[in-house]
């Protein structure tokens, strides 16, 4: 799973809600459940040398 | 068949439970449900990988250049409307060490528990499908115990007729304390080779037998990637416990897409121009507009939310661009679609509703495996 970029997204009280992600090329909000694979994903990319970008 | 061993027989896949209830533990395997797409090209190690055409199948590949085509075709033996075609697009004639490519199926723990591996008790597991090739070829079956990284493997010959072929796989006993967790995580993974390099060969591969050694995963298999000619067709994919194979369990299409859509499920984009149901808007705070969503089955695990092609936000039935979809408050029940923008400029006495203009327009919820 090629991860290219990702980025937090806050909710309205302003904490991270979701990763936003580019995986494969493709646009995807991703949920901070350590039981999801693209977060799983994003965990081992992170792990790899990695960083999520803080939400805007 | 004497009399004695057809009951003998009878007896065995009677005590199996093999003829009442469900006997198919794998989902989709007439490859009826392709809801992302019903054919997918250039794929490779690193780009459009994974789950793209038939549903609770993927494509994962390692460390090779060869490319293929996956697509839902109207073909199989008699019986069997569908099948999913494997075609080679760009060869890779040489093998490295550490390339590999397959074609899986993935199991929760909590569904297999039945098969009782790693304890005492363990069941044989007898896996049956019909395949056929563009000439003849051997590729591999494998389970892999996720939970405790043992492996047993099978080839099979493919032919260019499509013929049945059954693989009963010995119990996995080990040392009786290595079942699969019994959990919503992956366990269990059914795996067919067409391509491995050294890192999967190098041991000396023993067929049908449990052991925990990477280079002795894989046997003697044709690497799909040699010719460009290379295709390979499969349908009817049965795994039950027991060392019988039964016919093929045929569920219904609905039955099926229910069963699908606990792992994934497609929100608009069924026509053009779809406002989306289970959808209620209001502004807030000028910067988020809500979409309420309910699953259609309680999923698996809380979903990836994948945006494919351009949903809009209406309001007051006027399109409106730059929103971004982000998933929120979510659950395996259902959540939020928060399209985010900031100064929106939109207000709670808009009509606000997401809408897919097109059928390219829609989302993904993925609890993939």
């Amino acid at each position: 799973m090629r991860i290219d970029s990702a980025r937090y997204a806050l909710n309205p009280d302003g904490n991270n809600t979701a990763i936003q992600a580019t995986i494969g090329g493709q646009e995807m909000s991703v949920p901070l459940d350590p039981n999801n694979r693209h977060y799983q994903a994003i965990l081992k990319w992170v792990e790899d040398g990695n960083t999520i970008e803080d939400a805007d | 068949m004497t009399k004695a061993a057809e009951l003998a027989k009878w007896g065995e896949v009677s005590t199996n439970g093999q003829v009442s209830g469900r006997r198919n533990i794998i989902i989709n395997g007439a490859m009826q449900v392709a809801q992302r797409g019903t054919s997918q090209a250039g794929i490779t190690v690193s780009a459009n990988e994974g789950y793209t055409t038939v549903d609770r199948f993927g494509v994962f590949g390692a460390a090779h250049a060869g490319v293929l085509t996956a697509a839902q075709v109207a073909d199989g033996p008699s019986g069997f409307a569908n099948c999913l075609k494997l075609t080679c697009t760009t060869a890779d004639t040489s093998t490295a060490a550490g390339e590999l490519q397959h074609l899986e199926t993935r199991f929760e723990g909590q569904d297999v528990q039945q098969i009782k591996k790693g304890t005492a008790d363990a069941e044989k597991v007898t896996v049956s499908f019909y395949v056929k090739g563009d000439a003849n070829a051997t590729y591999q079956l494998e389970l892999q115990d996720q939970d405790n990284s043992r492996f047993n493997a099978q080839t099979f010959a493919v032919t260019t007729d499509w013929t049945r072929v059954v693989l009963t796989y010995a119990a996995d006993v080990d040392d009786g304390s290595s079942p699969f967790d019994d959990d919503n995580a992956l366990s269990l993974r059914l795996v067919f080779w067409f391509n491995a390099g050294s890192t999967y060969t190098g041991g000396t591969f023993t067929s049908n037998t449990w052991h925990e050694t990477a280079n002795q995963r894989c046997g003697a298999i044709t690497n799909f990637f040699d010719s460009t000619d290379r295709r390979f067709f499969i349908t009817g994919l049965q795994m039950e416990v027991g060392s019988q194979a039964t016919p093929f369990e045929h569920r219904s299409f609905g039955e099926e897409l229910a069963l699908c859509q606990r792992y994934a499920w497609k929100y608009g984009g069924n026509i053009s121009d779809e406002y989306l149901a289970n959808v209620g808007f209001y502004s807030d705070g000028n910067s988020i507009i809500f979409g309420q969503v309910r699953h259609p089955v309680i999923m698996r695990t809380t979903p990836t939310l994948i945006v494919v092609g351009s949903p809009k936000v209406k309001a007051n039935g006027s399109a409106t661009t730059g929103f971004t979809p982000v998933i929120a408050s979510t659950s395996v029940l259902g959540g939020f679609i928060d399209m985010q923008k900031n100064s929106h400029g939109l207000t709670s006495t808009d009509q606000t509703v997401i809408n897919c203009g097109a059928t390219t327009d829609h989302f993904f919820f993925d609890a993939e495996l």
